[in-house]
Parts: C-alpha cells; sequence; structure tokens
C-alpha cells in the first residue's frame, strides 16, 4: 500500500557527531543511518567527519575504516569488496549502489548512506531480506527438466547460452528491487525486478523444460504487472542489468502465447 | 513493507535521489486521475447541450470563465501527455527503447511534446474562438 511518510517508530532523528579529521588535508563528512534494536530508541543519522587520506577510495573502505578506528557499534555487511558477492549493498547519495563499487569521489558533498530503501531493519545499514529470498524461491530459480536426464550434460547451442547474457550475472544485491516505487508500495505480493529478471534467466533458458508453468505462475496482477516502467531498477543496478527489458519480456512472452 | 515487528522501515522516498523517469509515472497516473474528473466536466456540458439553452448557457458560461479555461487548459495538456506517454508505454511494451538512454530521452520527447501540443492547440483554439 502506498505510504509516503514512515511510521512513528522509523521517523529518523539526529545522532552523535564523531570528528576525526584533525589536521587532514583532505576532508569528507559521512552521515551514516543507525539504528539499534537493543536501545528502544528511533533511528539516527550519525556524522562522521574523517580524513580521507587514511583508507582506500570506495565508499566500503570509508565505512570500514569508520567501524575499524571510530566507532565499532557500526554494522553493515560485507565480503569481497570487489562487486561480485552483493552484500554491501545500500543507499548512497540518494541511490541504490554496491559500497564497494562506488568511489567516494563520485559524492559531492557530504554521502549520505542509508540502508536499502522501504525495507525492515536488522541493525544500522543490515535490511532484513527474509521476505525477498522467500519471492526468490517462489520462483524456483534453477534448471527444472521433465526429459530423462541425458549420459552426459545437456548441451546449450552458444546462440541460446548468449540470450542469457545480461541475466546470469545478476548477483543479487536487491539494489534494483529497492529502488522501485512499485515494490516499495506492493512488495508483498510484487515480485520486484531483481526477482523477476531470475524468473526469466530461467524462462529465456533454452535447457529449461518449464517454460509454461513459470509463466503461469507470473500471470498475476501482482506477482508481474505491477511493473509500469519507471526504470529506477536498471539505474540503479550496479551491474549493468536492465531488470526492466527482463520484465518486458516476460510480458511480451505473455501475450505470445495467448 | 509492513513485518509485524518492532524493525523501523528504512527511509525510501524521504531519501531516493530524484529521477526524471520516475516523475514522468506518477504524473501519467495523475494525469490520468485528472482525465475521468475533465470528462465530468465534458459530460456535463454535453447533457447541458441536450438539456436546453438555459442550461447550456450556464455550461458555456462556467467553462469560458477563468476557473474553466485553467481547468481546460490542464485537461488539454493532461490529454497530450497521458497520450504521448501512453504510446511510449506501447513501444516499451513491444520490448523497444528499454535501455537507460532511450527511456530517458522518451522521457523528455514526451514531456516537450506534451506541452508544445498544449500551447499549439490553444492558439487554434483561441484564434477560431
Amino acid at each position: 500500500m502506498v505510504e509516503f511518510n514512515l511510521p512513528a517508530n522509523s521517523k529518523v532523528g539526529v545522532g552523535k557527531t564523531i570528528n576525526a579529521a584533525n589536521g587532514a588535508k583532505r576532508v569528507k563528512t559521512f552521515k551514516i543511518y543507525r539504528w539499534n534494536p537493543d536501545d528502544g530508541q528511533n533511528p539516527r543519522v550519525d556524522t562522521y567527519v574523517v580524513d580521507l587520506d587514511k583508507f582506500g577510495p570506495m565508499i566500503l573502505d570509508a565505512i570500514i575504516y569508520i567501524k575499524n578506528t571510530l566507532d565499532s557499534t557500526l554494522t553493515f555487511r560485507r565480503s569481497c569488496r570487489e562487486g561480485i558477492c552483493g552484500s554491501c549493498a545500500m543507499n548512497v547519495d540518494g541511490m541504490n549502489t554496491l559500497a564497494c563499487l562506488k568511489a567516494i569521489d563520485e559524492v559531492k558533498g557530504d554521502v549520505k548512506i542509508y540502508p536499502l530503501p522501504h525495507m525492515p531493519v536488522v541493525k544500522d545499514l543490515v535490511p532484513d531480506l527474509k521476505h525477498i529470498y522467500a519471492q526468490l524461491a517462489s520462483v524456483k530459480p534453477w534448471l527444472q527438466t521433465q526429459s530423462p536426464a541425458p549420459s552426459r550434460e545437456r548441451l546449450q547451442s552458444p546462440e541460446d547460452r548468449a540470450k542469457l547474457d545480461g541475466l546470469y550475472e545478476c548477483i543479487l544485491c536487491f539494489c534494483c528491487s529497492t529502488s522501485c516505487p512499485s515494490y516499495w508500495w506492493n512488495g508483498d505480493r510484487y515480485l520486484g525486478p531483481s526477482i523477476l529478471l531470475q524468473a526469466y534467466r530461467w524462462i529465456a533458458d533454452s535447457r529449461d523444460e518449464m517454460t509454461g508453468e513459470r509463466l503461469d505462475a507470473l500471470e498475476d496482477p501482482f506477482r508481474l504487472y505491477r511493473c509500469h516502467t519507471i526504470m529506477n531498477c536498471t539505474k540503479a543496478c550496479p551491474k549493468g542489468l536492465n531488470p526492466a527489458k527482463a520484465i518486458a519480456e516476460i510480458k511480451k512472452l505473455m501475450v505470445v502465447r495467448r | 513493507m509492513a513485518n509485524g515487528s518492532s524493525r523501523p522501515l528504512s527511509p525510501h522516498l524521504q531519501v531516493y535521489r530524484f529521477q526524471w523517469t520516475m516523475a514522468l509515472s506518477i504524473t501519467h497516473r495523475i494525469t490520468g486521475v485528472g482525465l475521468v474528473l475533465g470528462t465530468l466536466l465534458l459530460t456535463w456540458w454535453l447533457v447541458a447541450a441536450a438539456a436546453g439553452p438555459e442550461a447550456f448557457a450556464k455550461a458555456q458560461k462556467f467553462i469560458g470563465s477563468g476557473m474553466g479555461l485553467l481547468l481546460l487548459f490542464g485537461w488539454t495538456w493532461a490529454l497530450f501527455y497521458h497520450l504521448g506517454n501512453g504510446i511510449r508505454h506501447l513501444v516499451w511494451d513491444a520490448g523497444y527503447a528499454l535501455d537507460l538512454k532511450n527511456a530517458e530521452l522518451g522521457a523528455y520527447i514526451v514531456a516537450g511534446a506534451s506541452l508544445g501540443l498544449t500551447i499549439l492547440a490553444w492558439i487554434v483554439g483561441l484564434a477560431v474562438w
């Protein structure tokens, strides 16, 4: 349902400021969303003023520096630091992206960091992904076949394999889904761009034999058709993929098979 | 989404950077609603024309008033905008122009064309009037 305002327990207040830029030549201010599940208070934005010469060039370098040296309570997910695990997805400077792929000098002025939008917050920059993982499972993101298993691999021509380019690269960081206003308002029933791109990845796979069933499962006013081609998903994708196009291809197949 | 727990909801519209394509999308819906209301005005005008000269004069007077003209101007723009963006959606539904560059180009074309056509329609309309 459309609710423009945040609920009372989610309104964001002003937090503390830590200035660690004494004598620094290159100073940058980071404003980071904080929420502690244990203190019973509302979320707040803490300010960290830091010396850019103390750490690497990426947003992730900055928040790791802040956690290690200024405030060990700062909580976020990270793992690979090279854009392949999808853990450090967050809202940086108003756009969803991976902290490890976003350079600090791309941000003019203060760096504002929030968790992925319109998600339940576990702590600080960590959103609860339970629901979206359940949605992923609902599209059965694996190869389904009916024909008997061959004695070797199920082969695919280079042309058919090429149809999966731009789909298989998705790392499930959910930058796209959480950038989508339709997913904000109807995320309980609308599958959202990331899950629909996953669904299309298997619909487009020449080896998959359950295309009809997959389309049946998506033929629903909410699951698929809440997409209004707002394009926030494609703009947000840190891997340069195009979920809007994948969704449009599913819609086309729905018409073709009538 | 509502999660039934004490977890806060992370900020969304409050923090997300303004996107042109986002604005066009919501404008499409707003103009759609506006067109429905405008159609009521049009229906009233037609019904008044059928009801007799007195009722028609009343409707004419309202539509010719400053307020009426303003509503009519807004309705004209809403019509051209909704039409143009509808065509943009048709192109998308055919599977074209879904890359970022063309999606933004389409946004500018629709926004520009809706304004241009509205002004053109009013120049023609006022000249005939």
